[in-house]
């Protein structure tokens, strides 16, 4: 299936390579560095690129292309899943995934991707799984083994791999057995330039980090499962019980996970009633225009919250991409700190904490070069905002059971709304 | 390393190698440190290249695992490292498992190039793979097996052998795996490998499943014989195999189940869009199949793949979500296929490429079914943040949705769209709405006028666009362009783009003869500008002047000859050849040939027009979710997907010996057995024992937690027990199969039709001709209108500067209209003000009775692109507010399932200007599907309504949504019909409260008094009344207002007065509502309009709502 992996960062140089079967030749990526000097943005590679005897398959993250390099038919769509997954797996070992700390682990992470696929067909993806074959690397940990000369591979197979429950190892144990929940829904929208909206949606993840001992089973129940009719699940979780109880019953992966992500679209109530069951928290006044033939522009913007049920808006960010045609800005924001880069056009105002009684605004006027026709299309403002304690769907977790094991753990769940691509149209 | 250079000499003689010596080329100062740093962190010395050997050779593993670690990284950034093979062979027994693992990654590297040195490894894998460790065992075959050295070929056959029933699932596991090794290495030997592929597809445990079928896949994917006897297991160990696995055994099984068994689509061509019916059977085989279809049964093994591949539709891997939708999609009947379209729109929020791919699956399946993505239309829109293919494959998709009851919303949205920064983008939308115009006739007219004022755009690539997708629609629908291109020859004059010039001059020529008239004149224009023009320009002017010259030489001889001459001096050389090309072709004397003959058939043969069709049209062809779909070629090792055979082959090939486990399977054909075997599955899914407690592996039914329980003999003992309760699952699995073979009998076969494709047509000329009959003429009189305002006032359209005239006489035209003050829209008579002066919403021309196709609600859809009417008094505008309430038109109880809801969009009626457009929302609560609603006989029987078209089948929990013109004709009085089913009629009725049958417009204050003041006295209707303490102030009161009626706002200078304009829809008579504020919480409200039955109906609602809070 995946021939070979190569690394390249955004130079365009290749860091890292790995074969699976036999070598490849890295002119190979050639194609890719075409098809890359192409793109006008480095989003536009296309994913699948198809050479005369490979295909290559790539993803971009952290600014890292993953280059996987195919023989033959295999779902590309497997590919790009089995990626982004290596790209998690280094994420979690190392804490970031960039080029520096992958090549200042290259051993590790030969090791994981030696781990990861088998003569191109996944392995061990497991995060739990993958930890007990290869320790992650910490400090302390090279000590020791600079010292004592153990290593970081273990030497047992990892009982997850055989056991019923692969995700979970048996014989954990924990003095402070407790479960985290939480909740967090990020708003996907639209919003057009008279302040209506298009199109939103929800797409909700409940995150847990569960340390407890022994096999626990647990049980989390909502106030209102029928939000959730659209939802994917953690392998943990038992579909049946689900479908018949709307109850979520699984034996938790050790440490953090996705235990669930859903969706709530507008099309999940009532066809005529669209775009109604999303509350969009807050609101953009904007007044960005262009006169034809003066070179100054005005720019207004008033942010305010709107349905958040009290709680309050905060980390709110706005960025704006301004046509080409600007060349800076004078803005003045009541609060916060703007930015203006005149070389990409981006304008960014870190706004912080919305506070209602004084919304904040950024009034000013932009330069526009001389001469320069009219810019076709007012730009797009792109928000992102948090709102603690509340998660917009109104998603509410019921309660928490716990069987199978003894003790009582500690239990606690929080909420939190997120932007995810939140766009007002201008 | 920096050393290294000196070195090279002496590596080269020791290792044996005299290929390479890369190792010295490491000289690099960055990646040097990049090497070192990592684990050299806390070495007391930073080691060189050179002692990398003596380290290896060294006695302490610490070091010999720093040199391993070195040599890893080059390897990882792709240097050479060979010629240490030698020394690091040595290695391969250590008993540091992560040097050992170091050395094995390092002679699978290098293994191929040192096949000789590699033998020497060998005796150490051998006793490796006795080693009593699984894990040992396993990473001992795994490089075994990755060493690709000819030689060794019989050792690795006689391990994977051994490995092959290993009492580790891991190391069977890893066997799997190293099948494909050697069948790469060695296709000779396919035949051994196939008896151990046979052996280890018959393993229960979940972890081989996945690992044998992609061996499977690859060795042997013919010999689809070995899957028969295990196919009932895959299927129910299916939701238990890890991710990747399940990935490769839904798509092995797709391909099987295409072989194995009969067509499910048979029975539901029917209920299909007509498209779909078209696609995959002719027409006169469907009369054939009427009876077979009755006799359709599915498989219980179909049924059972279907039902246990469902859960995986939640799967948090996108891959899994994918391939399962693609089995629904090639296998599942086409009614069940809608289950997929959540799973797939959910997983757009993922990664960018996954995005890309899922995107593009669904480009595919939205072309042959449109009803699965069209409630999810939203979900498809663009986001400036896009990738560029994200957003061409979102517009390909919407393109592809766009129906005649969501385009006004699709075109709104690509309104958006053209503007753009991302100039390929908009260009991409222009194509769209060309391909939107050409599917749906009704918005043919209204795309054309607005893609014909994009070419006043300053973007070249936009007008460029515009202009060749403008030329592909008036070639496709060559009767009724001559008003377009009339409106073109206008625009010359303000369009500089020389592309869209020489574009427009093209089409001028091409249709000279539809318009005599005009021709003559731009090419009179163009002369006149000739030695300015761009060469392209100039190349098109001089075949203008050609064609023109042979079509109507009486006007255009001197112009052409001067033409001629001026580019007989031109200073490009194509100018100067084309026109003397043409003057030999053209102009008879007595040098010129033969040819002169012909000329008329040269130039003026007849072009084929361009077809505008999506690209995923053919990408059916491949299976979706492969990367062959993805690249639309053929990639290698890609499986076709077998059409489906006529008669089934014989089920019984799929029942299992005694030993199997057959208990799972067993849906009987009369009842599903449906409780039993959720249960069952359940158990499966769950497979461990965390369902009972305590019960846990004392459960004898839960075969499958025992074979994956890593202890071997236990399980052996449980699966006797297990057997026992099995028989007798197995004595009536066999009744069932009996019985089923028997229906099968029954079933009269024929033979199989190969799935036709076959194009659809686009519907432009079907509806011309049923619909709006008298679409064409009245495109024509409306054109006719716009043009005629020339020779109104008098001057012959042929002489004379036409545009000037034009605008003269439209203006005069316009001055007359006013002048009558009736509600009358006019026809905009100079477009020339271009999309980028207009706000998005600025208020519409309405041109009302003169165009049909052209309906307002449209014209208001591409208003962004549309011309603004600068002095017209009133405009139809868009709702101010549109109430969410719904009223229930048919409750489930009556319609036997079938619930229907209306609404009022309160939109322009696409149909008709007269009628009010309604929405119905219906929805299907029965288990059953519904077939063939539409509407049935109405009452008054002259009620003049716009039905919808029929909805084959709506499938249960499924809803749907159309849209009714109506025309009420300006009373309450309800509209009486039938909605019927296939079975059922049933009456219903619909009563629009007054406020539904307003337009709103907007007009200025000074024209709202004047329309006031004539309609005084009996026409004027007023209450006063105590508003509600919530009302007092402006915005609640238009909320209010708005809420009640669908009037449009009118701005008002003074604070306590607000009023508010619509016309009834039906004739159009101007409503004018005021409310004027007096005192605290009195308001008079004023009701002006002849309707004298509307005023006071609408007053007494307006009472009541302002009343209220």
């Amino acid at each position: 299936m995946i021939h070979s992996l190569f690394l390249v960062n955004s130079s365009g140089d290749i860091f890292l390579e790995k074969h699976w079967k036999s070598v490849v030749s890295r002119s190979v990526c050639d194609y890719f560095f075409e098809a890359q000097e192409r793109a006008s943005e480095p989003e536009n590679v296309p994913p699948v690129i198809p050479t005369p005897h490979h295909y290559l398959i790539s993803v971009l993250r952290h600014r890292i292309y993953f280059v996987a390099v195919i023989q033959s038919e295999v779902p590309p769509l497997f590919v790009i899943e089995f990626l982004h997954r290596v790209v998690d797996t280094f994420q979690d070992y190392f804490g970031v995934c960039t080029e520096a700390a992958i090549k200042d682990n290259v051993v590790v992470v030969y090791e994981l991707l030696e781990e990861m696929l088998d003569n191109g067909f996944p392995l061990a993806t497991e995060s739990n799984i993958l930890k007990e074959l290869i320790k992650p690397p910490t400090i302390l940990r090279t000590v020791v083994n600079t010292i004592t000369g153990s290593t970081n591979v273990g030497e047992q197979l990892p009982t997850g791999q055989l056991s019923v429950v692969p995700w979970r190892r048996t014989g954990v144990k924990y003095t402070n057995n407790e479960a985290y929940f939480d909740v967090v829904e990020e708003i996907d929208a639209i919003i057009d330039k008279s302040g209506s909206t298009i199109t939103a949606e929800i797409q909700g993840v409940i995150d847990a980090c569960v340390k407890l001992t022994g096999m626990p089973d647990l049980t989390l129940s909502f106030m209102n499962p029928r939000l959730l009719d659209d939802v994917s699940f953690h392998p943990c979780v038992r579909f049946k019980r689900w479908e018949a109880e709307r109850i979520l019953s699984f034996i938790p992966p050790d440490g953090n996970f996705r235990l669930l992500s859903y969706h709530v679209s507008s099309q999940n109530l009532h066809p005529l009633r669209s775009a109604s069951l999303v509350a969009i928290p807050v609101y953009v006044k904007h007044n960005i225009t262009f006169r034809e033939g003066s070179s100054q522009g005005r720019f207004e913007l008033t942010l305010g919250p709107k349905q958040t049920m009290g709680k309050g808006v905060e980390a709110v960010l706005v960025s704006s991409q301004l046509p080409r045609g600007v060349l800076n800005t004078n803005l003045n924001p009541t609060q916060g700190t703007y930015t203006f880069d005149p070389v990409t056009k981006l304008l960014s105002w870190d706004v912080g904490k919305i506070n209602p009684q004084k919304l904040p605004s950024l009034k000013g006027s932009m330069s526009l070069q001389a001469g320069a026709s009219k810019p076709d299309e007012n730009p797009t403002i792109n928000i992102q905002f948090k709102i603690q304690q509340s998660a917009l769907s109104g998603l509410k977790v019921n309660r928490l059971d716990m069987y199978g094991e003894k003790y009582k753990p500690f239990k606690g769940i929080k909420y939190m709304t997120k932007a995810g691509k939140f766009q007002v149209r201008t | 390393m920096l050393s290294m250079s000196t070195n090279n000499l002496s590596y080269n003689d020791q290792g044996g190698s005299d290929s390479a010596v890369e190792v010295g080329q490491e000289t690099t100062p960055t990646s040097s440190s990049n090497a070192g740093a990592g684990f050299g962190l806390f070495s007391t010395n930073f080691k060189k290249n050179d002692d990398l050997k003596e380290m290896l050779e060294s006695n302490k593993d610490s070091l010999k695992l720093d040199a391993m670690k070195r040599i890893i990284a080059l390897i990882a950034k792709g240097k050479n490292a060979s010629e240490l093979f030698p020394a690091v062979v040595k290695n391969v027994a250590s008993k540091n498992i992560e040097l050992k693992k170091l050395v094995y990654v390092y002679l699978v590297r290098y293994a191929e190039e040192q096949q000789d040195l590699a033998l020497l490894s060998i005796s150490t894998f051998q006793r490796a793979l006795k080693d009593p460790n699984q894990l040992i065992r396993a990473s001992a075959l795994r490089v075994l097996s990755s060493i690709r050295v000819p030689i060794i070929v019989p050792i690795m056959m006689l391990a994977i052998k051994e490995a092959a029933s290993d009492m580790s699932p891991y190391v069977r596991k890893t066997s799997a795996h190293a099948i494909q090794k050697l069948y790469s290495l060695d296709p000779d030997q396919k035949e051994h490998l196939i008896e151990v592929i046979d052996k280890l597809l018959k393993d229960k445990s979940t972890l081989v499943a996945g690992s044998v079928v992609m061996a499977f896949e690859e060795v042997c994917p013919d010999r689809i014989d070995l899957i028969h006897k295990n196919y009932r297991k895959l299927c129910n160990l299916l939701v238990d195999v890890e991710e990747w696995g399940q990935v490769v055994i839904i798509s092995m099984l797709t391909r099987y189940a295409r072989t194995q068994f009969t067509s499910p689509w048979r029975e539901d061509g029917l209920f299909d869009e007509n498209s779909e019916t078209a696609f995959y059977e002719s027409d006169e085989k469907k009369t054939e199949n009427e009876d077979e279809k009755k006799s359709y049964m599915m498989d219980p093994d179909h049924r059972l793949l279907l039902r246990n591949t469902k859960p995986l539709l939640q799967s948090r891997n996108t891959a899994v979500v994918v391939s399962v939708a693609q089995l629904y999609w090639h296998l599942a009947p086409k009614h069940e296929v809608g289950v997929i379209t959540k799973s797939l729109v959910r997983l757009l929020r993922s990664h960018r490429e996954v995005q890309y791919i899922v995107l593009q699956n669904i480009a595919t399946m939205s072309i042959q079914r449109k009803g699965m993505f069209e409630p999810y239309m939203k979900s498809f829109y663009v986001r400036s943040t896009d990738a560029t293919h994200i957003k061409s494959l979102k517009l390909e998709i919407l393109t592809s949705l766009a129906n005649e009851a969501n385009i006004s919303t699709i075109l709104r949205e690509f309104q958006t769209y053209v503007k753009s920064q991302d100039k390929e983008f908009a260009a991409g939308t222009i194509q769209a709405i060309g391909r939107c115009a050409t599917n749906i006739s009704e918005v043919t007219d209204t795309c054309l006028q607005g893609l014909v004022l994009l070419l006043s755009n300053r973007d070249e690539t936009v007008v460029a666009e515009s202009v060749v997708v403008i030329k592909k629609l008036l070639q496709t629908q060559p009767t009724q362009h001559s008003d377009i291109i009339k409106h073109m020859a206008k625009l010359f004059d303000n369009i500089a783009v020389p592309m869209a010039r020489a574009s427009i001059l093209w089409l001028m020529g091409e249709y000279c003869e539809r318009v005599p008239q005009i021709a003559p004149d731009v090419l009179r224009k163009v002369a006149k500008s000739f030695t300015s023009e761009e060469d392209i320009v100039k190349l098109q002017t001089v075949n203008l002047a050609a064609k023109l010259y042979l079509t109507n030489s009486k006007q255009t001889k001197l112009l052409t000859q001067y033409i001629l001459n001026l580019g007989k001096y031109d200073q490009n050389y194509d100018i100067r050849d084309r026109t003397r090309f043409i003057r030999q072709l053209i102009v008879p004397n007595e040098k010129s040939g033969a040819l002169g003959k012909y000329a008329r058939r040269i130039l003026l043969a007849p072009k084929p027009a361009p077809v505008l069709e999506s690209t995923y049209k053919d990408r059916d062809r491949y299976q979706l979710g492969t990367l062959s779909h993805t690249i639309n070629t053929k990639a290698s090792g890609y499986l076709e997907l077998s059409d489906w055979p006529a008669v089934a082959p014989d089920q019984s090939v799929r029942n299992v010996e005694v030993i199997e486990p057959v208990k799972e399977w067993a849906p009987s054909l009369g009842k599903t057995g449906k409780s039993k075997l959720s249960k069952s599955s359940d158990d499966k899914f769950y497979s461990d024992s965390g369902e009972e407690e305590g019960s846990g592996n004392s459960s004898s039914d839960d075969s499958s937690s025992s074979e994956e329980s890593s202890s071997e003999v236990e399980s052996d003992e449980e699966k006797s027990s297990s057997q026992s309760s099995e028989e007798s699952d197995k004595s009536s699995s066999q009744s069932e199969k009996s019985s089923s073979e028997s229906d099968s009998e029954q079933k009269k076969k024929t033979t199989k039709k190969p799935p036709q494709k076959k194009t659809v047509k686009p519907t432009a000329k079907d509806s011309d001709s049923d619909e709006n009959g008298n679409v064409a003429k009245e495109a024509c009189s409306s054109s006719a209108e716009e043009t005629s305002s020339g020779s109104d006032s008098g001057s012959d359209s042929g002489s004379g500067s036409g545009s000037d005239a034009d605008s003269h006489s439209g203006t005069e035209h316009k001055k007359k209209t006013k002048s009558k003050a009736k509600p009358k829209m006019e026809v905009k008579s100079t477009k020339e003000v271009s999309l980028l002066d207009l706000d998005d919403f600025t208020p519409t021309p309405v041109t009302r009775p003169k165009m049909s196709v052209l309906s307002p609600s449209l014209l208001g859809d591409l208003e962004g692109l549309s011309l603004s009417n600068i002095s017209s008094t009133m405009q139809v505008s868009g709702p101010a507010f549109v109430p969410e309430k719904s009223h229930d038109l048919l409750h489930r109880m009556t319609g036997k399932g079938l619930s229907a809801q209306y609404q009022f969009p309160r939109q322009p009626c696409l149909y008709q200007p007269s009628m009010v457009s309604v929405q119905i929302s219906l929805t299907n609560t029965s288990d059953r599907p519904l077939e063939q609603i539409h509407i049935g006989d109405r009452s008054p029987t002259g009620l003049n309504m716009h039905c919808f078209n029929t909805i084959e089948c709506l499938l249960p929990e499924a809803s749907v949504t159309v849209s009714l013109g109506i025309d009420f004709n300006d009373s309450t009085q309800a509209a009486n019909f039938q909605l019927c089913t296939k079975e059922d009629q049933f009456s219903v009725s619909i009563q629009p409260a007054v406020g539904e049958l307003f337009l709103p417009i907007t007009m200025t204050e000074q024209d709202f008094r004047q329309e006031q003041g004539k309609r005084l006295g009996m026409n004027e209707s007023s209450a006063t009344i105590t508003m509600a303490a919530a009302n007092t102030t402006s915005q609640p009161i238009s909320r209010q207002v708005a809420t009640v009626a669908n009037l449009g706002v009118v701005p008002s200078g003074q604070d306590n007065i607000h009023r508010f304009a619509g016309k009834t829809a039906s004739t159009g008579a101007v409503v004018l509502v005021t409310v004027e504020l007096r005192g605290e919480s009195t308001a008079l409200i004023t009701i002006n309009t002849e309707k004298s039955v509307m005023g006071p109906m609408l007053l007494r609602d307006l009472k009541r709502a302002l009343a209220q809070a």
